[in-house]
């Protein structure tokens, strides 16, 4: 979500599942709905038979999605950003863009700073020996007003829109087809179905998940989609917006959460080494206006910071010790699940938790991280079932051969229990949070996920309180105010993310009229405070646990408009808004651009519809307030200012492994110049002349993950791991169906079944025929699934430059019949 | 449609064979045309959402027993949730056999322990399970937490011991899994965003 | 008219006239193969429903899984990359199990008294108590789909969720089915949804598309959509104009007034084998080609 937040304010799907039905166009790109996202995915046969919507799949398999597809069109891995920026310049060059709502909803006429440049495939600032950019250079010019200039007759040279044509003139149909492989034809075939939805009343839609995400310039190709959906005018539309379907059940809800390196809850952020001070802290954060008149929505940081803190800490976090700012951690580097493993490979890490977790299968080169779990002093697995991490010092022969003997790691497993068999709520792709209930007791001493956390945490805090030690403050002061201190229910946990008034809240019309009396829930993120007097968990929730009940177990389904926003299902993030930016569905005077969506209007007083509108209600066109709320300009960004890694405007670069050895736009910068790759792994990358054909992983319809792997139904259905690969290249290396074939890259190898097939043809590309191989990853050594090899065996250590999301979509094999 | 001999014979004996038993009397009197006994009558049913992707079906889980005190529910059938906007009662292939998972033979039953260098898992009891856990992580914490950096601001990190979190676990076991562990001031988080 | 009356109005083997008095409406499941992605949700939710398991076998090269209908899997994704244009690849993916004929072969081949049961809304049930295993059964099915358990010896396929059906259910597969590809409703109902959607498919460059019921078995209970109606061969194999084998046929028309008690002790006798015994492998190996 690296690339939505700068683009739109928010990292999450912009509308939700069911709106898909209101698309006139949907694109697939970046990944397989029909596989990874069935029941989802519903929605795109439901717009194609009651919508007449067109649907294209851009992939290079011809997947079960694009079985349903009117258009499929190939593309070689790793080159997204290269067709997307071929539209954008399609529909700058054949003026096929919305364009009212470029210029009043998009920084298009915005004026950027005079030191921005691209040359030769590097932007301004960039530090070759750190592999970093300084991204001063890379932001609007300001006025003497304190606002950012702008020209809304597009004359400067310098504006946002002359930018980006002059950026994308170079990525012509030729140069396109050139470096994705995509016939030419194709690729106009689909500009200019895109082009048709330029009018307000059409929508395209993009679906995309980790065929985006997993490359090393992953949020960028996002971007790139996001950018093309400005230009249309389709973001905060029904039927419209980018659409990121997201891996797991509730990959969205512990992002929110904020349980990666850097974040708090809420999207809020831990500090770095430097930011001893806490109102400096809290200021960086409180973005500034951009343009006059706007919301600017962070300007609240601080209100959430404090009642986060207060919910931790209560008492104990008063104004006077900066809410208890030094009992949070500060930050001298990002420390991902890619610099995890790096670190346990230098002997830097000592102890490591997996939770619901199975890294040994899910991160790359598989042989790098049983080399970091070796060194490891402990390993911590809480799972309800028996991952291959957890046994991952278990020899089984060709799949896992590692001498147990010589493993020093102990193993600690602790048997938790699965959806069934508790109480709680999961935020799916839409941002809904939805209740669900406790059908059972997990099997034998199985325990509940949240009392093992109670469990380990109290003892801790017990050995603190007994011994002393290291810093024990922030851990004896925790406020822990649960009936069961060591089982927590979910009802008491998510009432206190929801948050609560501390004293008594009054109206700040009217200071005699209390609104909320201390104790009692808050309604909503509105009410929170930056004096203390409001305490809540994770402000973004907030309005999900309210007086009125647990806002996440409504169940009416009714959908009065049609438009299947059913505002009364569960709670959606943020303020029940079910689709994002909807403000941008109304054009400026309020009236929605197309009449038979209205999704929200302005009636004269206030804002209203049939969506929660995402906006000041109270704001009037007149006003000048746009759409993008979270923006500190209130606009969406076809510029991203300094918020991405390696570039405001995504560029094509290749894959780390790439299967041309070149990149034809500038030969001198092959690949992302901004991503992280840590020496030994950088060794490990293979070229050409071993490995010469694209690898890529994927998911499959019958399987999740690692987990299906141990349940019978999905097991007969997709029993034996095997790998895919075009007739042609079968042809070239003598392999027929349900040969043996062995697989490798640079980092391992792997065996398994062929599936020979017609749907993976060889592309053009740069002057060379290039061969996919299409590498399924569900198999593992354990499970009742027949044995196979963890695919990542073979996959390559690097990540997004921004997310730090591996590079599982391409890389270099070999293949050959055993 | 090709016919063998054999397929022939069959086809000629089962024919003849069929109105001849009927005249020796066995045609019964009642083919008893009884379906399968329609199993989820009187079953208990709760609500629940597919744990897999993120589209986050609706579930309706069968269990035995009607959750009485003394009642063990135990789930033996899931279907789909029709009420639900998004799945309207459908699942997937992973949804649809959602009940080998539940039920899986590898679900972990006990806490269990593997010692340095040894080949196999010993059963322990949560008790120790929980001692050692907390154990291990406080010597870690204590010899390796950093309080001021070489600058010698206050940092109070933790950085030698890892911590993933579940994507597929609920909001409210990440909630308090974060504010758990975060005030040891550990920064090696993660969770399933990335993969 | 409910649709869940299970009336019968045919027994296999049985002399004794079947009642008439109530007539349900005749139902139907309707796969339309251009809403298919092959995710077998329909596969899963049919054998968890009906607490069944196939074996955990092996990929053969093909994503087909399990490889074939079986005594577990009464329904199996036949997957079919086609070129019907030269160049235009298509991935035709069909749902392959009992067709619940109006005019069902296997009924009319089988011996064994009340093993196979028409109701009147159409559904064709097999009820394995009366199974004899003999197989005759699988000759006679026009579209090759019973399958002779390895268990118990006994036949199986698809009973159309008939214990779903009485009490107002649609079958598993039908309510798994995540894209609207299988629906079911009275055979009209079907019809109608299916010239709905060959309307959309001819808007869409198939001027081919149509249903699936084939005249040559007095129409199905389960039909299909086909792109390419045309050419139902494309969809692995689906016969164009499916029949009863004439030999099901000739029997039941040129045999009867030869039957005779001395025939009838003859048979009687291999019944009871049958029934002790159980089916011969030979047989079964003819009936998997």
């Amino acid at each position: 979500m690296a690339s939505l937040a700068p683009t739109f304010g928010r990292g999450a799907m912009t509308n939700h599942w069911v709106d898909i039905k209101n698309a006139n166009v949907i694109v697939v790109m970046g990944g397989n709905a029909a596989e990874a996202h069935p029941c989802g995915f519903k929605w795109v046969t439901e717009a194609k038979a009651h919508n007449q919507a067109k649907f294209i799949v851009i992939d290079p398999r011809f997947t079960r999605s694009a079985a349903l597809a009117d258009i499929y069109v190939p593309i070689r891995t790793g080159t997204d950003i290269a067709f997307l920026g071929g539209v954008i310049n399609y529909l700058l060059s054949h003026d096929k863009i919305q364009h009212e709502y470029v210029k009043a909803y998009t920084n298009a006429a915005l004026i950027v700073n005079e030191g921005y440049k691209f040359e030769d495939g590097l932007f301004s600032g960039y530090d070759a020996p750190t592999h970093k950019y300084d991204r001063s250079s890379w932001v609007y010019e300001m006025g003497t007003d304190g606002y950012a200039k702008i020209d809304e007759t597009f004359q400067h040279p310098r504006c946002v829109l002359n930018l980006l044509k002059q950026h994308y003139a170079r990525y012509t149909p030729e140069v396109v087809a050139n470096i994705t492989g995509t016939p030419k034809e194709q690729f106009l075939q689909v500009c200019e179905i895109l082009a048709t939805t330029a009018v307000p009343t059409l929508t395209t839609t993009f679906m995309y998940a980790l065929g985006w995400t997993q490359h090393s310039v992953g949020s960028q190709m996002i971007r790139a989609a996001a950018m093309v959906q400005l230009l249309l005018g389709n973001v905060g539309m029904p039927g419209g917006g980018i659409n990121a379907l997201r891996g797991h059940s509730n990959i969205q809800g512990l992002t929110d959460l904020g349980l990666l390196s850097n974040l708090l809850p809420g999207y809020l952020t831990l500090a770095a080494d430097k930011e001893t001070d806490y109102q400096a802290y809290l200021d960086k954060r409180t973005s500034k206006p951009l343009r006059p008149n706007q919301f600017n929505y962070w300007s609240n940081y601080p209100k959430f910071h404090v009642s986060l803190m207060k919910a931790w800490w209560g008492d104990k976090a008063t104004k006077e010790n900066n809410w208890c700012y030094d009992y949070l951690p500060k930050m001298d580097m990002g420390y991902d699940i890619l610099r995890h493993f790096e670190l346990m490979n230098q002997g830097k890490m000592n102890g490591y938790f997996c939770q619901g977790f199975n890294p040994l299968a899910s991160i790359p080169n598989k042989q790098k991280l049983i080399a970091g779990l070796s060194k490891l002093k402990f390993l911590v697995v809480i799972d309800p079932l028996a991952t291959d991490t957890s046994c991952f010092w278990e020899n089984h022969g060709e799949y896992n051969d590692v001498d147990s003997a010589k493993i020093m790691t102990e193993v600690i497993r602790l048997p938790s229990s699965c959806f069934a068999e508790e109480n709680g709520s999961l935020t799916n792709s839409g941002r809904w949070l939805q209740w669900h209930w406790k059908g059972q007791e997990p099997p034998g001493e199985a325990m509940d996920d949240a009392a093992i956390i109670a469990n380990i945490f109290l003892r801790l805090r017990e050995l603190y309180r007994k011994e002393g030690g290291a810093f024990p403050d922030p851990i004896l002061n925790l406020t822990w105010p649960y009936k069961i201190p060591d089982a927590p229910s979910a009802e008491e946990l998510a009432m206190e993310y929801n948050g609560k008034a501390l004293a008594d809240l009054t109206d700040p019309k009217d200071p005699t009229k209390v609104i909320l009396k201390a104790g009692q829930q808050v309604d909503g993120y509105g009410q929170l405070k930056d004096d203390g007097t409001t305490a809540s968990g994770c402000w973004l929730f907030s309005g999900s646990f309210t007086e009125k009940g647990n806002m996440m177990a409504r169940r009416d389904n009714s959908d009065p408009s049609g438009l299947g926003n059913t505002l009364n299902w569960a709670f959606a993030w943020p303020a029940n808004r079910r689709i994002l930016y909807n403000r941008a569905s109304a054009d400026p005077t309020g009236k929605p651009w197309d009449p038979n969506r209205r999704l929200v209007w302005w009636d004269g007083t206030k804002w209203t519809g049939v969506d929660v509108p995402d906006f000041k209600a109270d704001s009037a066109p007149s006003e000048g307030m746009s759409p993008f709320i979270m923006q500190a300009e209130g606009l969406g960004r076809l510029f991203a200012l300094d918020n991405m890694a390696e570039g405001p405007f995504p560029e094509h670069y290749e894959p780390f492994e790439t299967p041309i050895g070149t990149n034809p736009l500038h030969p001198k910068v092959v690949s992302n110049p901004a991503a992280r790759v840590f020496k030994g792994d950088f060794e490990q990358f293979g070229k050409t002349d071993k490995f010469p054909y694209a690898g890529t992983t994927y998911r499959l319809t019958e399987h999740f993950h690692y987990w299906t792997k141990h349940a019978r139904l999905a097991a007969i259905t997709q029993p034996e791991q095997f790998v895919e690969i075009g007739e042609e290249l079968a042809k070239e290396k003598g392999i027929k169906a349900g040969d043996m074939v062995k697989v490798s890259s640079n980092r391992g190898q792997i065996k398994a079944k062929a599936v020979v097939t017609k749907r993976i043809k060889p592309l053009q590309v740069d002057g060379k025929t290039i061969h996919h191989v299409g590498v399924p990853i569900h198999w593992g050594f354990k499970g009742i699934a027949k044995p196979g090899y963890l695919a990542n065996t073979l996959t390559p250590v690097v990540g997004d430059a921004n997310s730090q999301t591996p590079e599982f979509k391409s890389f270099l094999v070999n293949v050959e019949k055993v | 449609m090709q016919v063998t001999r054999r397929q022939f014979f069959k086809v000629c004996a089962g024919a003849l064979g069929s109105s001849s038993l009927a005249m020796l009397g066995f045609s019964p009197n009642e083919a008893l045309a009884e379906v399968r006994e329609f199993k989820l009558a009187r079953s208990t049913e709760t609500r629940n959402t597919c744990p897999y992707c993120s589209v986050s079906c609706g579930l309706l889980m069968y269990s035995y027993g009607d959750k009485a005190k003394n009642a063990e529910a135990s789930i033996y059938h899931i279907e789909g949730d029709p009420d639900h906007p998004v799945n309207r009662g459908t699942l997937c292939p992973k949804g649809a056999g959602l009940l080998d998972f539940v039920h899986s033979p590898n679900r972990l039953e006990y806490p269990e322990y593997r010692a340095p260098g040894s080949k196999e898992w010993k059963r322990i009891s949560w008790d120790e399970a929980f001692t050692k856990v907390a154990r291990l992580m406080k010597d870690d914490r204590d010899k390796n937490f950093i309080a001021k950096n070489a600058e010698g601001a206050t940092v109070n990190r933790w950085v030698t011991t890892g911590f993933l979190a579940a994507s597929a676990s609920s909001n409210e076991t990440g909630y308090i899994t974060h504010k758990a562990l975060r005030p040891t001031g550990i920064l090696a988080f993660d969770n399933q965003a990335r993969v | 008219m409910p649709l869940q009356s299970l009336d019968i109005t045919r027994r296999s083997a049985t002399t004794t006239a079947s009642p008439h008095q109530r007539q349900t409406a005749e139902v139907a499941k309707l796969i339309d193969v251009s809403k298919c992605i092959g995710c077998k949700a329909c596969q899963v939710a049919c054998m968890e429903w009906n607490d069944v398991r196939d074996e955990i076998g092996s990929n053969a090269g093909v994503l087909d899984n399990p490889p074939d209908l079986s005594g577990a899997s009464w329904t199996v994704m036949r997957y079919s990359e086609v070129e019907p244009e030269p160049g235009k690849l298509e991935w035709l993916i069909r749902k392959d199990g009992c067709m619940h004929c109006t005019d069902p072969g296997c009924l009319k081949a089988c011996p064994a008294p009340g093993a196979i049961i028409q109701y009147s809304n159409g559904i064709v049930d097999f009820h394995e108590e009366n199974c004899i295993g003999c197989g005759y059964c699988i000759t006679g099915c026009p579209f090759n789909i019973p399958r002779i358990s390895k268990k118990d010896g006994k036949v199986y396929k698809c009973t159309l969720c008939s214990d779903r059906i009485a009490v107002g259910l649609e079958p598993a597969c039908i309510k798994a089915c995540p894209t609207g590809s299988l629906v079911f409703g009275t055979k009209e109902d079907m019809k109608q949804h299916a010239a709905d959607r060959i309307v959309d498919l001819n808007r869409r460059g198939y001027p081919n598309a149509g249903l699936y019921d084939p005249p040559g078995v007095g129409g199905t209970h389960v039909m299909y959509v086909l792109q390419h109606a045309d050419r139902p061969n494309l969809y692995h194999g689906l016969p164009k104009d499916p029949a009863i084998s004439p030999m099901v046929a000739l029997w039941k028309g040129v045999t009867k007034p030869l039957m005779s008690l001395g025939i009838g002790l003859a048979v009687l006798a291999g019944f009871f084998h049958y029934v002790k015994a159980g089916p011969n492998e030979v047989e079964e190996e003819e009936t998997e080609k």
